[in-house]
């Protein structure tokens, strides 16, 4: 009996019926395209973007050179060097990030003491000449400026997990 | 000077067929692109002109730009041969297709030979493109393309001999007068299983999905096509797409009535849609059969290579010949509207 029913299921295409059924129904349906450059997707406060460094409110930069991102960064895309300043603070003299390197993991953000590096939610940018890709500590700075607001939001937003 | 007026009236019918088919072929794509992604729950394209009803243009204009690259080691005259080959009987066999009451090019009285002949005919295309192209994926899907072609031929002449058992002509145009009358008098009635069975193995014939193994792209790349770009490319797409655009209108021809309106001869309803000429029918039925097309690619996953023969040779060959005995009893019979 299980075979005759299989035999005129296979042969009446029933199968295949309800697939078209299915697919039919799909035409009409709601779609979830998003116009991209029109909409966006919603972003995590915890968006792993292009990078910065913060400032503290009274404008003394927050990196104090311990290389713990150096250390951490699974790509190698942090090179650090660091000097003694005038009033005896350690600060550093150099600070690359490769983002041909890099990998946006977020080991930088999470590894720093002092919140001083973090990624920032801006995904979209280019760059039109070779060397572009290392971005260096006076952009980096100039970053963290510029989305000072925003970071410090995302941050107080994660800071109960953390 | 009379014959070059015939000549020129001639060229003028073959052009009045071929640009439109050429515009329904690119528009095709887009309808493609379109109704698949709405049945993946996407929008498909929407930024070239209004609703995207610009792209296919686009898509035409880059294709035409592009380099047609020639294979170091490729048989060149043969390569270049194979896209002309693809498209010369795709185009050819419009010639006996009756868009609607006497709109035809040539009325030969061996319509359907010349159809099957024409349909035959581009699998030469496909086998020289995959043997010129000097690649191992292009061999393979040509070989695969050539098999395929070649079994489902069968399967698709006998279900037409069903057609012309039941309309006792060659002719397509007398095939189509046979079927005078509303829905229920067109052929697809009485020939239902020869009706599923030509319109399976048209879509083998074309290459589609779920039948598409000779292009394959998880497999085999492209197939045949692999090697070929630009231009040369763009005239396959354009011989697969006119084959589909044949192919549709052939089952309309031979199954659903031609140029008949579904209501023709009726009562009421039959007066009421007088009025629309038998080529929109005809187009009508035509879009019918390639959203179905469209309907497969979305639904189906590809067959195995092996099930398609199986298929081909098993199920779909038996069953014509089965319901050929059938037609002919009812044709001795007179049996229904139909005979």
């Amino acid at each position: 009996m299980q075979a005759v029913k299989s035999f005129f299921d296979t042969f009446l295409l029933t199968e295949l019926l309800k697939g078209m059924k299915l697919t039919g129904k799909h035409l009409f349906e709601a779609k979830y395209t998003l116009e991209y450059p029109e909409e966006k997707a919603p972003q995590s406060p915890r968006f792993r973007g292009l990078h910065a460094l913060r400032r503290y409110p009274n404008g003394e930069e927050r990196c104090i050179a311990c290389k713990l991102c150096e250390a951490v960064c699974p790509a190698l895309a942090i090179t650090i060097e660091s000097e003694q300043r005038d009033d005896g603070t350690r600060r550093t003299t150099r600070y690359d990030i490769d983002l041909f390197k890099c990998i946006y993991c977020g080991f930088c953000e999470e590894s720093c003491p002092v919140d001083s590096i973090v990624e920032t939610r801006i995904h979209e940018y280019h760059f039109e000449q070779r060397g572009e890709q290392i971005i260096r500590k006076p952009e980096l700075l100039a970053m963290g400026e510029k989305y000072e607001a925003q970071l410090a939001e995302d941050r107080m937003a994660d800071a109960p997990y953390r | 000077m009379s014959e070059l007026i015939e000549l020129a009236w001639i060229v003028a019918k073959i052009v009045a067929l071929v640009v439109p088919l050429f515009v329904a072929v690119a528009y095709m794509t887009y309808a493609e692109r379109k109704v698949i992604s709405a049945m993946q729950l996407r929008r498909g394209p929407n930024r070239v002109g209004w609703h995207g009803l610009l792209q296919p243009i686009a898509d035409a204009l880059k294709l035409l730009m592009k380099e047609v690259v020639l294979p170091q080691n490729a048989n060149r005259f043969l390569f270049v041969l194979a896209p002309m080959l693809a498209i010369m009987p795709a185009l050819a066999a419009w010639a006996v297709l009756p868009l609607g009451d006497g709109i035809v090019i040539a009325d030969i009285n061996a319509g359907l030979l010349y159809v099957l002949a024409m349909t035959s005919m581009g699998v030469y295309g496909i086998i020289l493109a995959g043997w010129a192209s000097n690649s191992k994926y292009a061999l393979l899907g040509a070989m695969r393309a050539g098999a395929q072609v070649v079994s489902y031929e069968i399967a698709m002449g006998f279900a037409l001999v069903g057609v012309l058992m039941a309309a006792g002509s060659l002719n397509m145009s007398e095939i189509v007068q046979a079927q005078a009358g509303p829905i229920w008098n067109w052929f697809w009635l009485p020939l239902l299983p020869l009706f599923v069975v030509y319109w399976i193995s048209g879509v083998a014939e074309t290459n589609r999905l779920p039948f598409d193994v000779a292009e394959g792209e998880s497999e085999i790349v492209a197939g045949f096509h692999v090697e070929y770009s630009g231009m040369a490319f763009a005239i396959f797409f354009l011989a697969e797409y006119a084959n589909m655009i044949l192919i549709s209108g052939l089952a309309a021809v031979m199954f659903l009535g031609g140029w008949y309106s579904p209501f023709h001869g009726l009562p009421v309803l039959g007066p009421m849609f007088d009025w629309v000429p038998g080529i929109i029918w005809f187009c009508l039925k035509i879009c019918l059969f390639l959203f179905l097309y469209i309907w497969f690619r979305a639904t189906f996953p590809r067959y195995r290579y092996d099930q398609i023969m199986r298929l081909g040779w098993k199920v779909l060959i038996p069953v014509t010949v089965v319901w050929l005995i059938v037609v002919a009893g009812m044709v001795l019979t007179g049996f229904g509207p139909w005979f």
